[in-house]
């Protein structure tokens, strides 16, 4: 039963989201502010320790489970795409002030009203799938 | 003693180490760490799949997404519900002005919120709370399947690669989020 390693994985991230205080819709309200260091301490810190993990895991040739190596496959660079895409999301993201790990986290916490964002979230998802071929990648 | 680890929020250090800690461990589990795909993956599982192969859920590769969300849910009920932190968030008090500016009071007084979800403004009988927060979810909704990824997965697990379209997708997230914060919430709230 694999998928109980992913639940117990999922639990702790929850706990880390809340206790981070990263799931505050004010907290992202101040970052965009430049107002407060702690969502860039966040972010910074978990790049920083996560890049030094991911490249000592290659160097080392860690398998994986699975018996994989760790990879990543890269995006075809597109600037136009990232740039127009992460701003679509920004904007979301300042407005409802909850990506979607926090999401789901938030109602865990007891705030019910975000399932109405993460309705809007699944309808943008798919009204993406349905035009997608028409944008550029 | 006990009471004073249990409760509390984290310092932004330890929170970033425990991030860092689940991109290792969703990686030695042989998977990408990144949350927005979960979307799709609802589409998916109410046969959005049928008319589009997009949105097609691949049991073997998607299932585990749902165990991990299933997870966060609880994880946000033990963190903020049953172990919940007795202090509201201490935001800095030029945005706590700012905020009094847009109309939103914040909970000074821990008994009033918690300062995580500005429930006075998000509230059912609100047309406006509706509206608002349907376009918002959609605008991230769409834009992280766009941008194929959102913050975990761009911000925390391509960056952690040294990935550039992570780091332009990143600054387009800044983007956003700045022209919202500035120009756009002052009109909007």
């Amino acid at each position: 039963m694999k998928g109980i390693i992913f639940f117990l994985i999922g639990i702790f991230f929850g706990i880390t989201m809340t206790k981070s205080e990263a799931i505050s819709w004010f907290r992202i309200y101040e970052m965009f502010r430049f107002e407060s260091f702690h969502m860039y301490g966040i972010i910074g810190t978990a790049v920083v320790i996560g890049a030094i993990s991911m490249t000592l895991l290659k160097i080392f040739k860690v398998k994986v489970a699975g018996g994989g190596l760790v990879t990543y496959s890269p995006l075809p660079l597109n600037i136009k795409r990232h740039l127009i895409s992460g701003t679509i999301f920004g904007l979301g993201w300042a407005l409802v002030g909850a990506c979607p790990g926090p999401m789901f986290v938030l109602a865990g916490n007891g705030y019910f009203f975000i399932i109405v964002v993460i309705a809007g979230a699944v309808f943008g998802t798919y009204t993406y799938g349905m035009v997608r071929d028409k944008l550029p990648h | 003693m006990l009471d004073d680890l249990i409760y509390p929020s984290w310092h932004w250090s330890i929170s970033g180490l425990a991030i860092a800690f689940i991109l290792f461990l969703l990686t030695m589990a042989g998977r990408s760490f990144g949350v927005s795909t979960t979307f799709k993956n609802i589409c998916g599982l109410v046969g959005a799949g049928k008319k589009n192969e997009f949105f097609k859920f691949d049991y073997k590769e998607d299932s585990w997404r749902l165990f991990f969300i299933g997870g966060a849910i609880i994880g946000g009920f033990i963190a903020g519900v049953i172990f919940p932190n007795p202090f509201a968030v201490s935001l800095d008090t030029d945005t706590i002005f700012a905020l009094e500016k847009l109309g939103i009071v914040y909970p000074t007084d821990d008994s009033l919120g918690r300062g995580f979800f500005p429930d006075e403004y998000f509230r059912w009988d609100s047309l406006k709370a509706w509206i608002i927060a349907l376009a918002g979810g959609f605008l991230v909704g769409f834009g992280s399947r766009y941008a194929d990824g959102c913050t975990s997965g761009h911000a925390i697990t391509g960056l952690s690669h040294f990935q550039l379209p992570s780091l332009l997708t990143v600054i387009g997230f800044f983007i956003g989020g700045l022209l919202m914060t500035h120009f756009l919430l002052p009109y909007i709230l």
